[in-house]
């Protein structure tokens, strides 16, 4: 016979109910390993308010930090990919794409959208790593020239967010084409005097890096961004050699010319309105 | 020394028999003229077979054979005159790359292409095919030079990427590629690209934007490698033939799919084998090409291209 007998229920409580705090109340850098309020975090533009490292976001969070009121018409919402090879490789790539969108809640790798971002209309097209890899097949390529003759119809300036591995091997010679068919509307801008401006996240790299990203009037990256044509690990397997520290990142590309300048995430949206309006005059 | 293909062995095997059945009777003056023609009509059923089924992994093979014709070789045997010019005007010459102007059956054109070398050292000269940013800023001179003199452009396309090495990146090797597009895009002059070889993505783009894209018949074009796709998606080189298969990277494949215009035939049995003949059809096709081309207004030959590749691409809305 015990001392004490409970005359209440036991504790019930499952084990993933057992927690100190809220899930995403802290958000903790990947970089400085310092903890800080997810509210902060999002207000800093998913920037660590520590060392100022640029998380990895996708195309809803860049919609939310760019236009007012987080406000935006989302164009060609639907399109998704299609199988012209009928490509199988470990996978079929029609049930790749399937468990792709079921796992992310995505089309595919790019999202377009109209919006204003302080007060001046845009539209932006962005990409999503999420999506294997951000890479580019017909869809993307398509989301994007089409974001571009939205520009071109209604003068509106356009801004590329690039997060690419680059193009997408599932569609093989199509997908190769996409650079193609995105530089060529690049052309049109050109002709029509439409501004473009080009922003790199990390990664930037292949088939992106080596079209439309960079061909902006204004290439400009976030810091510490991977920018590069061929891949780390190729480079390295090439040259048999280690690399620089540093090599194929934003400063570094910066610093080699291929860059305008490289602007923090909060600052982002004002620097490009500012810089929209002096070319309005 | 010819060099064979695994799949050209069977071939060559008859040929010698052939070559010794000859000599055999001419030495001991004995009439095999029966059994001569029996073996050449077996060889030449053989050849049939063979070259009327390749694999996409074969092609891939004659496409890169170590005496397939190369972009000089073809500037030799199609051009009255070349002159060829050097250099980017920023860093250096880029040998991966040549290009010049031409005199093609009375026609001046500007002739530009990737190189690849024939022996060790003239394959490491050339970097095997592979060009730095200033082999395709060197291109770009040229075909803006072509642009103020009206001169048609043709490229030749034979490469297995764009190089991808530290100074390649440092001096901009995405940037160089994109710009060629873009350019090569609003170009005022007719430009005809013919993939001769290899075209391995993003290295054959920076120089395949044209009015005209054309293929040899044992050429490949797409977005990566079979190896590399291989090495990618099925983590090891050695599916580079299902990798062939899947990428669909064949002249017959490309034209299909309306990303290339046209397959220009190649002899029986692979360019190698007869060069003359190739440069005879290579240069027949470009001259027709031109001819066709140079009928339109600049301006409407551009929207037409700028159209024609906005059109590439296939999804579901």
């Amino acid at each position: 016979m015990s001392w004490f007998q409970r005359t209440g229920k036991g504790i019930q409580t499952p084990t993933e109910l057992k927690r100190e705090a809220p899930d995403g109340l802290w958000h903790l850098c990947p970089e400085c390993k310092q903890v800080m309020h997810t509210r902060e975090h999002k207000q800093n533009a998913y920037t660590c308010i520590h060392c100022n490292y640029h998380d990895k976001i996708g195309s809803e969070a860049y919609f939310q930090v760019l236009f007012d009121d987080g406000a935006y018409k989302e164009l060609d919402a639907d399109m998704f990919s299609a199988d012209p090879l009928e490509f199988v490789d470990t996978k079929a790539y029609p049930s790749r794409i399937k468990q792709t969108q079921e796992k992310t809640g995505l089309k595919d790798a790019c999202r377009t959208a109209e919006g204003k971002i302080n007060g001046i209309n845009i539209t932006i097209s962005c990409m999503d790593f999420s999506f294997i890899g951000g890479s580019m097949g017909s869809v993307v390529g398509e989301k994007i020239a089409r974001g571009m003759d939205n520009s071109l119809k209604k003068k509106i300036p356009f801004l590329m967010i690039s997060k690419s591995g680059g193009a997408r091997m599932m569609e093989a010679g199509y997908s190769l084409m996409q650079m193609a068919k995105t530089s060529a509307k690049i052309a049109r801008l050109d002709q029509a005097k439409i501004p473009y401006i080009s922003l790199l996240t990390d990664p930037t790299t292949g088939g992106v890096t080596a079209s439309f990203a960079m061909l902006g009037d204004f290439n400009i990256a976030e810091p510490g961004s991977l920018i590069g044509f061929a891949g780390p690990r190729v480079i390295k397997e090439t040259i048999g050699k280690e690399l620089p520290k540093g090599f194929q990142t934003a400063e570094f590309i910066l610093e080699h010319g291929f860059l305008d300048f490289i602007v923090d995430r909060k600052d982002l949206k004002d620097k490009l309105s500012s810089l929209l309006k002096i070319l309005k005059k | 020394m010819r060099t064979l293909l695994e799949f050209e062995k069977p071939i060559a095997e008859l040929e010698a028999k052939l070559e010794d059945m000859k000599k055999l009777a001419q030495d001991n003056n004995v009439d095999v003229s029966s059994a001569v023609r029996n073996l050449s009509k077996s060889i030449e059923q053989l050849r049939n077979e063979t070259f009327d089924n390749l694999t996409r992994w074969q092609r891939v093979q004659l496409s890169r054979h170590p005496d397939r014709p190369y972009t000089l070789d073809y500037i030799e045997l199609m051009c009255d005159e070349f002159h060829e010019l050097h250099g980017d005007r920023g860093v250096r010459d880029d040998p991966a790359i040549i290009g010049g102007l031409a005199n093609i059956g009375g026609l001046s054109v500007m002739v530009i292409g990737q190189q690849k070398g024939r022996k060790t050292k003239q394959r490491q000269h050339r970097n095997f095919g592979m060009a730095n940013p200033e082999g395709y800023r060197k291109a770009l001179r040229l075909m803006k030079m072509a642009e103020k003199f009206d001169i048609p452009v043709v490229t030749l396309i034979d490469t297995p990427g764009a190089f991808p090495g530290l100074e390649a990146e440092e001096r901009g090797q995405g940037e160089a590629i994109a710009r060629n597009i873009k350019e090569m895009m609003v170009l005022k002059v007719p430009v005809i690209c013919v993939v001769i070889g290899e075209g391995a993505s993003g290295g054959a783009l920076g120089l395949g934007i044209g009015d005209r894209v054309l293929m040899l018949e044992n050429s490949w074009y797409s977005v990566i490698s079979p190896e590399n796709c291989s090495t990618i998606l099925w983590r090891s080189w050695d599916f580079k033939e299902q990798a062939a298969e899947a990428l669909k990277l064949t002249a017959i494949d490309m034209k299909s799919f309306g990303l290339v215009d046209g397959i220009i035939p190649e002899p029986k049995g692979g360019a190698h084998l007869n060069f003359e003949e190739m440069a005879a059809t290579l240069k027949k096709t470009i001259l027709q090409e031109i001819k066709i081309l140079s009928k339109m207004k600049a301006d409407q030959r551009v929207d037409a291209r700028i159209d024609k590749f906005c059109q590439m691409g296939v999804v579901n809305s």
